[in-house]
């Protein structure tokens, strides 16, 4: 498995001249500020006590006044709405690379009539606002009795995921030469052999990392959710519907609240989004 | 890693299946509502105004965009779980056809206003919805612009001149503009033009829309626009930037402002809205409770909504939104502070000699937006953009005579009736 | 012959779930644009051309997109490009990267509108440092520009995890035998960059820059959250449309006008970037 070992060895730091060094690491330690600095000020904020919140100047380090946050925890249904959260995202991830994975890899290694014609399909799903297309799916949910399930949530969730597995994994399965496969059928593999034993362990990290951005679609998508179910509500449909429309504490408390558990969750499968680079080392 | 995944989507099927089957048995009415949307003010009704309905209630309120897209659905699909929908007027007359009549349900005992009971037949001669609860607006501001009142002027008895000099003041005294008006997305500055401005300057939201009194009212405007906050525009609630200075002097939705009063009651005064030439105009906020046809057990929504207007539930949903009651229900006197602010304010403007009350649409079904929006862009084009006002009121007039003729709407106060769609002149 | 088949089997599934789950609602909404009560017609077209915010709201849109998506593009190569080379630390400098992710763009409005509202961070920071006296205000409507950086500076923050993602994914395919060979014929970093990196990372690029583009084009909760309703952009006048002024005929016009520029802009990138067939190297 060596053809597929990875990126850019760099030749040793040491190698470099100092200056370009120094550069490396300062634009390493910049790009790391610049996403950490807004969420650390969201953390401020929510640790805030309201009146910190509307006042001005703004300190840096917060007060640890957990009232806001404290006030989310205390909603009725929340650990229920967490959970609905989770039973949608997971569903979604696994049903958009279910129904995405396979699409993927036959426009990667195949060329076939009406090819172009499903790639268009496929981003059209992404290039239509949803908030219009939430009025037929209700009443077609209704209907056939989907509405209100987690089912039918996830089922939409999956729509918009969709583009996003079938696009990538199509860039990752086009990034194998085919002659790896074709080595693993001469060796005589059949096809589905070769693909479990020598394209599989390849594009693992990449279907991961679609996986991982379904479920935080998923996870954030406040519209249908806020159509689509009722007694069955996300925690974003719960918490954050009517946010915009909340005092200030409160809208960071909750959007908090939302990001919190996004956040635990891209941190719990790090193993396998660390795993892109990963397959370099083997 | 592929065995984590088997058995995660094995159990996550499983969960969600028994979640599904779960899910369905649950009795409690489904109230959805675009009202008390802010996240304390759910909670409150949640805990404080609904605890009390036998058989439970399910409170869900929602923003705009996916509260009439449930609705719409529910309409065209037939059946639904929406047992009460709590809305504005204007939202509520958007679909007449969609609710049961209310006529038979008994209010022995209950003193119901009976100009509110007439806009809840939407105009038929059903009652499509009952009053739920009653707002306006009226002005705020700090304490500290209190010194910067041009000489003579009583905040209870403010003329929009004097409005105008008062911003000025201000704004070069203390260096930076402090108008603060709730021209953001979700702001109801709409409401403010045809309830407010028009009434008193010309005595007319629509007839007069292009008349010489109505361009007088707004070049006043225009310029007391000069001495707003440029971030105006930005603006939803006005309580925010009362309470971080950004902003000393407001018009607003009285439940916009509350919280700058619940926060720091001693720092800010509430008074009435100025008078123009013709009067002072002012605009009230009607929402109301209505019951979908496709309503799961129209019974229990028909209990929850007589529950809604008893009057123990009137005072609680004053505490808990700073809607003011529709009845005659007795108000405690251990008020929230933004209540015992804002209360006095809006009877002494409901009250004034010159008070010029300035209803609601009538009769514009789902036309509704359209209406508001000729005001919002006449807004937009003559005072952000800076285009000719006395061009945009002539194009703008076109729009709205349009509108009138489409919806065949009569004309409603303060204009004067009309046989046929209300005319612009 | 099972071989031809195979393909059209291994799309079945994807193209059974769009059609039922987004063509079919697509469609009556689509008819929407084209019709009223007599039948066919382009009034909802008409009555969206004319509006006096159609121009603006096409041209922000537009633009907002053109600027976002190649500073998002320039920093996702940086960031996966550092990714690639760390040797120490890897792990959580890849995971601060990708923590956008996680983000809804509604807290992404959040939390930049409390960098630059008038009382916000920002001005705490310039006040604190003497460098002005008092607040200034960033998002006036009369300062267009700073509403326009503002925008760019949150999409930018918000969107660019994934791009990256995207990119690691693909940089980590890439043979390093290629690397040792240009570095024989003595390619230095840049060039190595420039005659490897970037040629063999063009499936990954042109899936990253579709998809990337077809949401710029939707921009709609951050330019409200930051820029109330001075910046009109095309989503945000399709709601308007919707639900406010409840015409859902002109609504969809507006819809079908951001689906139009997306296959335009969808089809620009697949010409510039074109996969060589089957992707052998």
């Amino acid at each position: 498995m060596s053809v597929a070992t990875v990126a850019d060895v760099p030749r040793p730091v040491a190698e470099v001249n100092a200056a370009g060094k120094f550069l490396f690491i300062a634009g390493t330690v910049l790009l790391c500020a610049w996403v950490l600095v807004p969420i650390y000020l969201l953390v401020v904020n929510t640790l805030s006590s309201p009146q910190e919140v509307s006042g001005f100047p703004k300190t840096a380090i917060p007060s640890f006044d957990f009232g806001s946050l404290q006030f989310f925890l205390g909603f009725a249904g929340v650990v229920r709405a967490l959970w609905n959260s989770v039973v949608v995202a997971v569903l979604t991830m696994i049903l958009s690379i279910g129904i995405g994975a396979p699409a993927g890899y036959a426009l990667s290694r195949f060329e076939f009539p009406g090819k172009a014609t499903f790639r268009m399909l496929v981003l059209m799903t992404r290039a239509f606002p949803l908030p219009l297309l939430a009025l037929p799916l209700a009443v077609m949910f209704i209907r056939v009795g989907l509405d209100d399930t987690v089912l039918g949530l996830a089922l939409v969730h999956t729509t918009l995921a969709i583009p996003f597995a079938v696009l990538i994994t199509f860039s990752i399965f086009s990034g194998i030469p085919i002659e790896l496969e074709e080595a693993a059928w001469t060796l005589g593999c059949n096809r589905l052999q070769a693909f479990q034993k020598v394209v599989l362990p390849l594009v693992l990290p990449g279907i991961t990392a679609s996986a991982i951005f379904a479920f935080t679609i998923s996870w954030n998508e406040v519209f249908a959710a806020s159509v689509l179910t009722v007694e069955n509500r996300t925690l974003t449909a719960f918490l954050l519907q009517s946010l915009s429309v909340s005092p200030m504490h409160l809208k960071f408390a909750g959007g908090a609240a939302l990001v919190l558990p996004a956040l635990i969750f891209i941190f719990a499968v790090r193993k396998y989004l660390f795993a892109m680079w990963g397959i370099a080392n083997r | 890693m592929k065995r984590t995944l088997r058995i995660l989507a094995g159990t996550t099927l499983a969960i969600s299946m028994a979640t599904l089957t779960a899910g369905i048995a649950n009795a409690q009415v489904l109230f959805w509502s675009s009202q008390a949307a802010p996240v304390e003010e759910t909670q409150k009704m949640r805990e404080q105004v609904l605890k009390g309905f036998e058989g439970g209630v399910d409170f869900q309120p929602q923003e705009p965009g996916p509260f009439i897209t449930r609705i719409e659905a529910e309409m065209q699909a037939g059946s639904g779980s929406i047992g009460v929908v709590g809305a504005l007027h204007g939202d509520l007359s958007r679909y007449a056809d969609n609710w049961v009549d209310l006529s038979g349900i008994d209010l022995s005992g209950i003193e119901v206003s009976p100009a509110f009971m007439e806009l809840g037949k939407l105009g038929t001669s059903e009652q499509k919805y009952l009053p739920w609860m009653q707002a306006t607006y009226v002005m705020a501001a700090n304490k500290e612009a209190l010194p910067f009142l041009p000489e003579g002027a009583d905040i209870n008895a403010l003329t929009y001149g004097q409005l105008v000099a008062w911003a000025k003041n201000l704004a070069e005294q203390t260096g930076s503009p402090k108008f603060g008006f709730p021209a953001g997305p979700k702001g109801l500055k709409h409401r403010f033009f045809q309830g407010f401005l028009l009434p008193s300057y010309a005595g007319s939201t629509v007839t007069k829309f292009r008349s010489a009194e109505a361009e007088a009212g707004w070049t006043m405007f225009k310029e007391l626009w000069q001495y707003a906050n440029p971030a105006s525009t930005n603006y939803d609630f006005m309580q925010e930037p009362l309470l971080n200075g950004d902003v000393w002097l407001a018009f607003d939705h009285i439940a916009r402002l509350g919280e700058a009063f619940n926060q720091r009651p001693d720092d800010f005064v509430a008074f009435p809205a100025p008078a123009g030439p013709m009067g002072r105009g002012f605009m009230p906020v009607l929402a109301g409770v209505a019951i979908p046809k496709g309503a799961p057990d129209i019974e229990a929504s028909k209990a929850l909504v007589r529950y809604m207007i008893q009057p123990e539930t009137q005072v609680a949903t004053l505490l808990a939104t700073n809607f003011f009651p529709v009845t005659d229900a007795a108000l405690p006197a251990a008020l929230s502070k933004s209540a015992q602010a804002l209360g006095p304010a809006v009877t002494a403007m409901t009250s004034a000699d010159d008070a010029l009350p300035a209803l609601l649409p009538v009769g514009l079904g789902d036309l509704g937006g359209q209406f508001n929006q000729v005001y919002i862009d006449t807004f937009e084009r003559a005072v952000l953009a800076g285009q000719d006002l006395r061009q945009v009121l002539d194009q703008q007039a076109e729009t709205l005579r349009a509108l009138m003729v489409q919806a065949n709407a009569p004309c409603w106060l303060p204009d004067a009736p009309s046989e046929g769609p209300c005319p612009v002149e | 012959m099972p071989q031809r088949a195979l393909p059209y089997l291994l799309l079945l599934p994807a193209t059974l779930f769009l059609l039922v789950f987004f063509l079919y609602p697509f469609l009556q909404i689509a008819i929407l644009a084209f019709s009223s009560p007599e039948g066919f017609t382009l009034k909802p077209f008409q009555t969206m051309t004319t509006h006096w915010k159609f121009g603006t709201t096409l041209w922000n849109t537009i633009l907002l997109t053109a600027i976002i998506v190649p500073i998002q593009l320039v920093m996702a190569l940086a960031m996966a490009t550092i990714v690639t080379k760390l040797k120490t630390g890897r792990n959580a400098i890849l995971y601060i990267f990708t923590i956008p992710l996680g983000l809804s763009d509604l807290a992404a409005g959040i939390i930049w509108l409390a960098i630059f509202e008038q009382s916000g961070f920002l001005n705490s920071v310039l006040v604190g440092l003497g460098i002005v006296e008092r607040p200034v205000l960033f998002l006036g409507y009369q300062n267009l520009w700073v509403i326009f950086v503002a925008v760019i500076l949150a999409e930018v923050w918000r969107a660019t995890a994934i791009v990256m993602v995207i990119l690691v994914s693909g940089m980590g395919l890439i043979p390093k035998e290629y690397y040792e060979a240009a570095e024989v014929f003595g390619a230095g970093p840049w060039k190595r960059f420039l005659k490897v990196t970037l040629p063999m990372l063009r499936p990954s690029l042109q899936t990253a820059l579709i998809l990337r583009t077809i949401a710029a084009f939707e921009v709609f909760a951050v330019v409200v959250a930051l820029g109330g309703t001075t910046l009109p952009v095309l989503m945000g006048e399709t709601f308007n449309w919707q639900f406010a002024l409840n015409d859902r005929n002109v609504a969809a016009a507006y819809a079908l006008v951001i689906l139009a520029i997306s296959i335009a802009s969808t089809l620009f990138f697949l010409r510039v970037l074109r996969t060589p067939k089957g992707a052998t190297i």
